[in-house]
This record gives C-alpha cells, sequence and structure tokens, in this order.
C-alpha cells in the first residue's frame, strides 16, 4: 500500500530553489497512505472545502433546530396569510400564515434523516450484496445479480409510491412516516451501490496481497473482510455520499405527489407540496424550501466529487 | 450477431417474469385490492368476499400470477374496476409519453452532447467552468421545482405557452414538458460527454487524424465524438425506460394524460389491473431499451463484435 522510496528520490533531486515551487510537498513525506495522500489533497480542494462547511451547517440545523429560531413552526396566525418577508420573518409566511424560516429551519431535520438512514441501509444492503457476489462468484454471483436486475428492471418511482400506498395511520388515511419513507427509498435505491461494490471487489480480489493472504491460510471472512474490503470501499463510499443528495431530493418528490412524509410533520418536501397549490399568489413559500433542498443536495453531489477526485489514482 | 441477439432475449426472460412478479406480490400482498373499490370506507365483509370470489381473488397468489401472466400473452391485461379496459387506457396514454419521451431525449442528445463537446475541448476554460457550475445546479434543483416555476413563469406570467396540456398533446406542447423532464439527464449527458471527449482528446488516433491534415470538424466528430460517445448512448438509453417512468412528476405539474398519470390515478385508487399492467410494459421498454444500447456499441465501435 506504502511506496516510501519512490517519493524519497524526489526530495533528495529538489534543489530547494524557490524558482521551483511545484515539486516543494514531496519535501517532508515519507510514509503517506493512499487515505492521507487523498485527505491532502481534499484539504487543498475549494469545492471540498465548501461543501464540507455547508454539510456541518445543515447537519447542526438538523440536530439542533432551537439554535437557529424561536418561533414554534406550527404556531401559525392565519392574519399573516401570505405575507412576504420581512425583518421579523425572514421568508415571510405560507398561505397557512406560518413562519416559513422557522418551518425551513424544522424541516431539516427529517429531510437529513431520510437522507442518511437510506444512505446507510443502502450501503449496508448493496455493500453486503456487491461483497459476496464479487467475492465468490459462480451461482452466488449469478443470484445476486438476477436479484439486483429485477429491482433495477423497477421504474424506481412508481415501486417507491406503490410501496408507499400501503401504509395507512391509525385513522386509515394514507400517511407514511418518517421510517416508512426511508424503509421504501432503501428497498428500490440499493441496487447502483450493489453493482458498484461488485465491480470494486472483482478487481481487488486479483490482488497480489489477496493470494498472499489465501496461501497464507487466511479464513475467507479474514481475507473478505481485512484485506478485500478495505481497499474495495472507496467508490462505494463516493457512491453514498451522492445518492445521499439524490435520496433527499427523492423524499421531496414522494412528499410533492402527496405520498411522504404527511403534515402535521414538516419536510421539505411537505413544504413545496403545500406551496404549489399557492404558486401564483406568492412564491416565497415555494422558493425557500426548495432552495434549502437545492443547496442541501448540491452540497452532497459536490462532496462526492471532490472525495472521487482525490481517490481516484487515474487523475494524479 | 444472431446468437448474441438470441442469447440475450433469453437472459432477458427471467428478469422479465422476476420484475413482473415482484409488482405484482408489492400490489396484491402489501396492498388491499378490493380497498379501492368501497370507497374511503372499508368494505363490509361479505361484499368483500363476494368481490374476492369475482377477481379470483381467494385463490392462491401464485395461481393469480400464473392466470394473470397467461392473460396479458394473450393480450387481455384485464379490467380496471371502473370496467374499462386496461389496453384502452393503454392506447390513449403511451402515445402521449412516447412523445414526451421522444421531446426528451432529442433535447438530451442535441443539447446534451453539444454542450458535452464544446466543454470537453476547452476544459479548464471559462465556458467549462461556467457551463459545469450550470449542470451542477440543475442536477440539485429538483424537477418539479423546475417544473413549477417555468409553468409559473413561461405559462402563467409571460403566456409563452399554455400552463396545461391539453388531451392531443401535440409535439408542440410537449416542448416544455420535455424539457422540464430531461433536465437533469440533460446535466448528466453533458457531464458524461465532457469527460469523454477530454479523455480521448489525447488519444493516438486523434492525433494520427490531426496529422494527416484532416479538417477540425471531421476529427471532431468522425473520430474523437464516435469513440467517446458509448458511455453517453449507455446513458440514454437507460433512461429511455426512466424516463417513461418517471414522468409522473411532469405529467402531474402539466396536466398531461399519459402513462404517469393513469399509473398516479391507478396506484392512489389501488386499481391493480392498471398498475400491474403499465408497469409490465415499462419493464419490457426497459429491457428491450437495453439491448438497442448493446446492440448500438458495435455500430459506433468497430472493434466490438458480438459472436
Amino acid at each position: 500500500m506504502s511506496d516510501t522510496t519512490q517519493k524519497t528520490d524526489t526530495a533528495v533531486d529538489n534543489p530547494a530553489g524557490p524558482t521551483a515551487p511545484a515539486p516543494a510537498p514531496a519535501k517532508q513525506d515519507k510514509t503517506r497512505s493512499l487515505a492521507q495522500d487523498a485527505f491532502r489533497d481534499l484539504v487543498r480542494n475549494k469545492m471540498f472545502i465548501i461543501s464540507a462547511v455547508l454539510i456541518f451547517v445543515i447537519v447542526t440545523i438538523a440536530a439542533f433546530p432551537g439554535l437557529f429560531t424561536s418561533v414554534d413552526p406550527l404556531a401559525c396566525d392565519l392574519k399573516h396569510s401570505m405575507e412576504g418577508p420581512s425583518g421579523s420573518a425572514w421568508f415571510g409566511y405560507n398561505f397557512q400564515g406560518c413562519d416559513v424560516y422557522s418551518q425551513t429551519i424544522y424541516g431539516t431535520r427529517n429531510s437529513v434523516i431520510v437522507g442518511v438512514l437510506t444512505t446507510a441501509f443502502s450501503l449496508v444492503i448493496g455493500g453486503l450484496v456487491g461483497v459476496l457476489g464479487g467475492f465468490f462468484g459462480k451461482w452466488t454471483d449469478a443470484l445476486l445479480s438476477f436479484v439486483t436486475n429485477v429491482f433495477f428492471g423497477l421504474p424506481l418511482l412508481l415501486a417507491a409510491i406503490v410501496i408507499l400506498n400501503n401504509f395507512r395511520d391509525d385513522k386509515g388515511m394514507r400517511n407514511a412516516g418518517v421510517m416508512a419513507v426511508v424503509l421504501t427509498l432503501t428497498v428500490v435505491g440499493w441496487m447502483s451501490m450493489a453493482r458498484v461494490m461488485r465491480g470494486a471487489v472483482m478487481q481487488v480480489k486479483q490482488a497480489d496481497y489477496v493470494a498472499a493472504a489465501r496461501s497464507l491460510g487466511a479464513s475467507t471472512s479474514r481475507m473478505m473482510f481485512r484485506h478485500v474490503l478495505p481497499n474495495s470501499i472507496t467508490p462505494l463510499i463516493v457512491v453514498a455520499t451522492i445518492s445521499l443528495g439524490a435520496v433527499i431530493g427523492a423524499e421531496a418528490t414522494l412528499s410533492f405527489l402527496g405520498i411522504g412524509i404527511r403534515p402535521p410533520a414538516i419536510s421539505w418536501g411537505v413544504m413545496i407540496s403545500e406551496a404549489q397549490g399557492r404558486i401564483s399568489s406568492g412564491l416565497h413559500p415555494l422558493l425557500f424550501p426548495s432552495g434549502m433542498l437545492t443547496i442541501t443536495v448540491l452540497a452532497f453531489i459536490m462532496l462526492g466529487d471532490a472525495v472521487r477526485d482525490a481517490f481516484d489514482p487515474k487523475l494524479r | 450477431m444472431g446468437r448474441y441477439v438470441i442469447r440475450r432475449l433469453l437472459q432477458m426472460i427471467p428478469v422479465f417474469f422476476g420484475a413482473t412478479l415482484l409488482i405484482f406480490l408489492m400490489v396484491n400482498v402489501m396492498g388491499d385490492p378490493i380497498a379501492g373499490l368501497c370507497g374511503d370506507r372499508q368494505c363490509d365483509p361479505a361484499t368483500a368476499a363476494q368481490l374476492e370470489k369475482e377477481f379470483g381473488l381467494d385463490k392462491p397468489v401464485w395461481q393469480q400470477y400464473l392466470t394473470y401472466m397467461g392473460n396479458v400473452f394473450t393480450g387481455d391485461f384485464g379490467t380496471a374496476f371502473n370496467g374499462q379496459e386496461v389496453t384502452e387506457l393503454m392506447a390513449n396514454a403511451f402515445p402521449v409519453t412516447i412523445r414526451l419521451t421522444i421531446v426528451a431525449i432529442f433535447f438530451e442528445i442535441v443539447i446534451g452532447i453539444s454542450l458535452g463537446v464544446l466543454t470537453g475541448l476547452k476544459r479548464g476554460r471559462p465556458v467549462d467552468t461556467s457551463v459545469l457550475l450550470l449542470t451542477l445546479v440543475v442536477i440539485s434543483v429538483p424537477t418539479f421545482v423546475t417544473g413549477l416555476l417555468l409553468q409559473l413563469l413561461l405559462g402563467v406570467k409571460w403566456g409563452w405557452i399554455k400552463p396545461a396540456v391539453s388531451s392531443e398533446a401535440t409535439f408542440d406542447e410537449l416542448i416544455v414538458p420535455g424539457l422540464v423532464l430531461a433536465s437533469v439527464s440533460l446535466a448528466y449527458v453533458t457531464r458524461l460527454t465532457r469527460t469523454s471527449i477530454a479523455e480521448n482528446k489525447r488519444a493516438d488516433y486523434v492525433r494520427t487524424a490531426v496529422a494527416k491534415g484532416l479538417p477540425r470538424h471531421r476529427v471532431i466528430t468522425r473520430h474523437l465524438l464516435r469513440n467517446s460517445l458509448i458511455p453517453v448512448v449507455t446513458f440514454i438509453g437507460t433512461d429511455i425506460g426512466a424516463l417513461m417512468g418517471g414522468a409522473i412528476v411532469t405529467e402531474r405539474i402539466f396536466n398531461i394524460h399519459g402513462v404517469g398519470y393513469q399509473l398516479y390515478q391507478g396506484i392512489l385508487r389501488q386499481n391493480t389491473q392498471t398498475v400491474v399492467g403499465f408497469v409490465t410494459v415499462l419493464v419490457l421498454v426497459f429491457l428491450v431499451a437495453n439491448l438497442l444500447v448493446d446492440l448500438l456499441y458495435a455500430v459506433l465501435d468497430p472493434r466490438i463484435r458480438y459472436a
């Protein structure tokens, strides 16, 4: 994993003149793993810094919404209905007279929870399917690839609507809670992770260090978890980061269609869905949650791109 | 070539049955297929039993699935609960969605590939950076926000288009909805083409073509573009199925009575036959599109041969 000798050569050759700034970082590095290398790249990447700061702020909002607003998001007053942004309500009021800023802040939590949990579950399921299929090959791979292809054949959004439509609350109304949305999006969305993982594992499996471990008598599980998994997980992490943004967008789409999280629960999708009917009398209840949604999705895509660039050896 | 096609067709069969069985189970086992018949109230047990018998719902699920598939292969997709033939609904809905998808794919190919070639050739220049940022923004803005805003601005405020599409849904009415439907994929096509072009720009065959003294546009279209298109064609091919199934949002915003609209109504009203029938056709479209993509590879890259 670590090529120590290669870098010391350049350090010796480096004349240390002020006119040669390019090979300067090679000066003090002796042993650097791929991860350390990638981290150094990331810290110098503007996209990474911006997206990391954005994600930090969004997660803080999701965890402690009370820090950002003291207004109760469900304390609505009809006399403020559709009032535009002002000093007291930065994002204005919606049709019901609720404070849009406060709702946007409190809506962050549900959107982020759906994104994080769905991605985590898909990572585990997809990762497992991919590792097993890629590592064992033969009929295991054939079976798992078949299952993956079957799920891929279904239109994603449609399958999600069909599943979510079956969730009812105790009054028999269509109402899916946050967990129902998480599970549904996991069921319809784990496949791309499985494919990425399978590809990576099949590549790593051929490596000499796996053959070495095998000839030293390492058990299958040891080879899989100590050697193959750590070396093939990077592409999976990249896909997961990018798809986290996509999942948050998918949650909003389901809420927009009136089938995901329902009011009185707040999420950006619910807010946008409520605002769309009144779009001609005022855009602000639509624009602010859409803006937050866009920024969040953008932040995760940028983060994923930055991580991929840092870990992709082809671009060095 | 012929043998390859036959092998691929044979491989498609289990996936087709797996996917249709999956949707059949989702609708019939997880859901309650007769719940939709009694409106929002619960059916009383006697009526429920009567209806179950009438639709064959008292039989085991595997038997229901086999009966259904048997009917499908004789062209009988069953009747929706309101008495309309599902095939009749399809005959009305599919032409509309196919037109919408054609418009969307057209935008993806024309705008997406041109922008991708432009940015790939000028990598690192201001044009490249700004188009790249633009694609990021387009990917991040949810389709329904783009749709609602365009409908409001172009349709209601400025009056350039009709805010709702009529039941004929002619091509000119579908331009803006098609653009909305295509927007995210268009951004991906641009990025894919850009990466591919930038990678292949340094290839030996491009240098050879330039050294031969070929005109620039010929080098780009015949040598560079043709070799760079494979990942793009893969993406657009798989996107056909996704666009047709994913048009729910666009069709809802612009009130287009296509596949997405029928499916959405079918799901909400628990109209089992409609949902399973439409999804069966969509799965077929998806599989056939994937097969066509694989065959297109050989056209684009003569080095690929199918024995």
